[in-house]
């Protein structure tokens, strides 16, 4: 998408990634990364998803994007461990790019500690972040 | 992802024609340099700036800025003279108006920087530097002058702005607007573009056909705008760095150091021990017994990107690695044990963890054509 946009019913991470919790079960999450950092990336042209299983720390990377230029860290919004991945992304990583919060989403957790969603953004709080 | 640059960076002359493009600026080398430009409005073709950037170069034209490039220029009766002890090309192969790539060595064959020098009149050359060695080369040539009393060497970076304008459209747009056919590959030529005075030099660094042109600083501002006007899409420093890695150009400061000798990094074409250029009797020895590890080119097979300093198993580093537009695929350059360089060698680099296999290909990885 050509425009920036940051839908309210996300949760941020200063780190430019968002999370989606289920609506149905507060423990699931699907994650994913910004509009802001895909555009600073360029189109991502590699995304080499960590394995289900993988166990994620709250503010450490697990993931890594590339763009022709670079190769940027995922860093995970909230603690938990992989229960899927976009393996679409696999043959099609510049659906990042054109879907960041639809069918780019990286990874969906099976969260560890729900509660840590408490210390993530709103779509406001993260937008003044990056004009800050 | 910083809006302003700290005001320490250096501009070149074409620094308001990048703002006005909307560029991407980055410091490089301590100059404040386009990175890529955004697309125009609706424009077709890939969506990657960088990648945009690069097919254009490959397909149509392309136009660098690359006055952060230096310039010396060595004169006298004794500049020849002087230029044979410091370059490892042999200058007595190059006619006036001719251009010459050689390797800028130590004494122990440790490679300063990598030069193309163009023989203005017999008695009279100009070499271009990269911008990160420029200060070196120049403190290089000026000490080493010292025993050459009848040679003088200039500092000449406030003299020129540089444009490459690269691609199999550039000599067409290029022609269009010269007052005299363009030089050869490998030649240069004083011409009027657009009515302004210019040394038009049929080089480059894509492995494209095309030219470089060096120009009055006044003078490139209305020279570039005139370009674009006419076909030539502005390419930024990292379409550059894509390009020149497809044609397998080293890249001093990744491919190239004082570490290494250019023996190793393949660059024996280039180096006539019998001219005693400083650092010949370490070249010679090296070509005499082999070197223990060479530049290889090389592609990923499968997915991974490798990037400068992922280690190769077995011994090695990347010093260069992007995803290639055109193979679509990871390359890079990579220095491996002799034993392993051969073309067709199979490799596992270590991209930060992840083996990824790659194999030995021969240079250049994108030629016309293939």
């Amino acid at each position: 998408m050509a425009q920036d946009s940051y839908p309210a019913d996300l949760l941020y991470h200063p780190e430019h990634d968002w999370a989606r919790i289920d609506a149905d079960d507060p423990a699931l999450a699907t994650l994913g990364i910004t509009w802001y950092a895909q555009d600073a990336l360029g189109e991502v042209v590699f995304f080499d998803p960590p394995p289900v299983g993988t166990v994620l720390a709250k503010d450490s990377p697990y993931a890594e994007v590339e763009s022709v230029k670079a190769v940027s860290d995922v860093v995970a919004p909230l603690s938990g461990e992989i229960v899927a991945v976009n393996e679409s992304l696999t043959d099609n990583p510049g659906t990042i790019n054109e879907d960041p919060y639809g069918e780019g989403w990286l990874v969906k957790v099976r969260l560890s500690d729900p509660a840590e969603r408490d210390v993530l953004l709103d779509a406001a709080a993260y937008r003044a972040t990056l004009a800050a | 992802m910083s809006s302003q640059a700290p005001p320490s960076l250096q501009r070149t002359p074409l620094f308001e024609c990048h703002l006005a493009a909307g560029a991407k600026l980055v410091d490089f080398a301590g100059w404040e340099m386009p990175v890529s430009y955004p697309a125009p409005r609706a424009a077709p073709g890939p969506s990657d700036p960088i990648v945009r950037e690069h097919m254009v170069v490959r397909e149509a034209c392309g136009i660098f800025d690359v006055s952060h490039m230096g310039q010396i220029e060595t004169s006298g009766p004794q500049a020849t003279e002087l230029l044979q002890r410091l370059l490892s090309n042999d200058l007595a192969l190059m006619p006036i108006g001719g251009a010459q790539y050689s390797v800028l060595c130590r004494e122990d064959g440790g490679v300063l920087d990598d030069l193309f020098t163009y023989r203005l009149d017999s008695d009279r050359y100009l070499t271009v530097t990269n911008a990160a060695n420029h200060a070196r080369d120049l403190a290089w040539f000026q000490e080493h002058a010292l025993q050459f009393p009848d040679a003088r060497v200039d500092d000449a970076i406030e003299r020129w702005a540089m444009l490459a304008v690269q691609g199999p459209l550039a000599r067409e747009i290029v022609q269009a607007i010269s007052d005299a056919p363009l030089p050869a590959r490998m030649h240069a030529a004083d011409q009027r573009l657009a009515g302004a005075q210019a040394l038009v030099c049929g080089t480059g660094y894509t492995g494209e056909d095309g030219v470089e042109v060096l120009c009055a600083p006044e003078d490139a501002p209305a020279l570039w705008d005139e370009l674009v006007r006419r076909g030539a899409t502005p390419a930024g420093l990292a379409a550059r760095d894509t390009l020149r890695l497809e044609a397998c150009f080293h890249l001093y400061g990744n491919d190239l150091s004082t570490e290494r000798g250019p023996i190793e990094a393949g660059l024996g074409w280039c180096c006539k021990e019998d001219t005693s250029f400083i650092g010949s009797k370490a070249v010679r020895a090296v070509r005499a017994a082999g070197p223990a590890q060479r530049l290889v080119a090389f592609a990923i097979d499968g997915p991974g990107i490798a990037r400068k300093g992922n280690p190769i198993v077995g011994g090695g580093e990347v010093t260069s690695g992007t995803l290639s537009p055109c193979l679509k695929c990871g390359i890079g350059l990579a220095y491996v044990p002799s034993e392993r360089s051969a073309t067709g060698t199979r490799l596992q680099v270590d991209v930060r963890g992840k083996m990824r296999p790659a194999v030995v290909k021969d240079k250049p990885l994108y030629r016309k054509g293939s």
